[in-house]
């Protein structure tokens, strides 16, 4: 009870005394206990440059400590806030309750992950299909000959892959994707993606072996093109144009 | 097979299947619509050798292109290896049928067998 005192006493982010304020609803569920989930309510107060995640935090503070929510870095950097904003995936640390405009804000766990509790998920399998396209540079050379400073590379070269580089592994794109909703073995945007991004790297060699893992009846070829995926990337990586790059790949237009 | 020969073949009877089907329907129109959709021109369609291979070569096109779209949704749906494998089969079982039934079809009338 000192502890849950203690976290009540401290200062908040927000001043309570706030001209504006929303309603935060939050979705609340316990695969243990609960049957299904329910949504609580809260009014919150709030700044313009007030995050959605800066609101929960301040609900955790404030009403309700046992709100399950799952954040590192606060600056979109760690990938670790992701959920369903008002419909929409995204970063709750990067998406400010000003340019939600609205009254109301509902917030969710993400979509196509199991639950852990309210809006914390597991990341398992988005973290087992990154590692298993291999994500890093696959060379027969591993060491450098006494003469070589690096692997050099043009920039047309880097701008081949650059932006692929970006992803941050929230899972905002596999959330979004329509293909992830109903088929539970598909590898996902976010595994494609990267495939692409070191397939395309010219310092790599690992483009067979790659190929060869996302060539399976739950990998590329069950990708619909919906484009879910590159809406929702907050760091402005495009999976769905990378996963049509790595198609010509399969389909021989490209080598 | 690798998925990727398999949607090779899906995406080459698919563009093959438009063009034939294309060529099928202007057809139809070398004379009025309804006249050539009666009994005894329909059949004389099927008794023109080239025609009878054109048409053969639609149910395949169409039944392999078809039978994977089938499989692809399927396997979609619901996963598992037991129930994979019995769509993909189970697939393949109706894409060969559907094609020995409509090569029954189109070989009896053109031997002139109805």
């Amino acid at each position: 009870m000192a502890q849950v005192s203690g976290i009540v006493n401290e200062q908040t982010s927000t001043p309570v005394s706030s001209s504006k304020s929303i309603t935060l609803r939050i979705s609340r569920y316990n695969p243990e206990h609960d049957d299904s989930s329910k949504f609580m309510e809260f009014n919150v107060s709030y700044e313009k440059w007030t995050t959605v995640l800066e609101a929960i935090l301040d609900v955790k503070k404030h009403y309700d400590h046992s709100v399950a929510v799952r954040y590192s870095c606060r600056q979109a950097t760690c990938g670790s806030c992701g959920m369903i904003i008002n419909g929409k995936p995204r970063l709750a640390c990067f998406t400010k309750i000003s340019e939600l405009d609205s009254n109301v804000v509902t917030v969710e766990p993400m979509n196509n992950f199991p639950i852990i509790r309210d809006l914390a998920v597991k990341f398992e399998k988005l973290f087992d299909s990154h590692q298993k396209i291999k994500p890093y540079l696959i060379r027969d050379d591993t060491e450098l000959e006494s003469d070589q400073k690096e692997f050099l590379q043009t920039p047309e070269e880097v701008e081949q892959y650059i932006q692929f580089a970006n992803c941050i592994k929230c899972g905002l794109c596999n959330s979004a994707c329509p293909t992830m909703a109903t088929d539970s073995s598909f590898v996902g945007p976010q595994a494609l993606a990267q495939a692409y991004r070191y397939v395309a790297d010219s310092r790599d060699k690992g483009k067979d072996s790659r190929l060869k893992i996302i060539d399976d009846s739950h990998g590329i070829w069950r990708c619909h093109f919906a484009g879910s995926c590159s809406q929702v990337c907050p760091k402005g990586v495009d999976p769905a144009m990378g996963i049509q790059l790595l198609r010509g790949y399969l389909l021989g237009f490209k080598s | 097979m690798r998925e990727s020969t398999i949607m090779k073949i899906h995406y080459g009877t698919a563009l093959a299947a438009v063009a034939l089907v294309a060529v099928h329907i202007l057809m139809r129109l070398t004379m009025g619509y309804a006249e050539s959709l009666e009994y005894e021109n329909v059949l004389a369609n099927y008794k023109f050798v080239p025609y009878a291979i054109m048409l053969e070569l639609i149910l395949i096109l169409l039944a392999v292109h078809g039978f994977n779209g089938l499989r692809v949704i399927l396997i979609e749906l619901k996963q598992g290896p037991t129930y994979e494998k019995a769509v993909s089969y189970g697939c393949l079982a109706g894409m060969v049928g559907l094609i020995a039934y409509g090569s029954r079809t189109i070989i009896m009338t053109n031997m002139g067998m109805v």
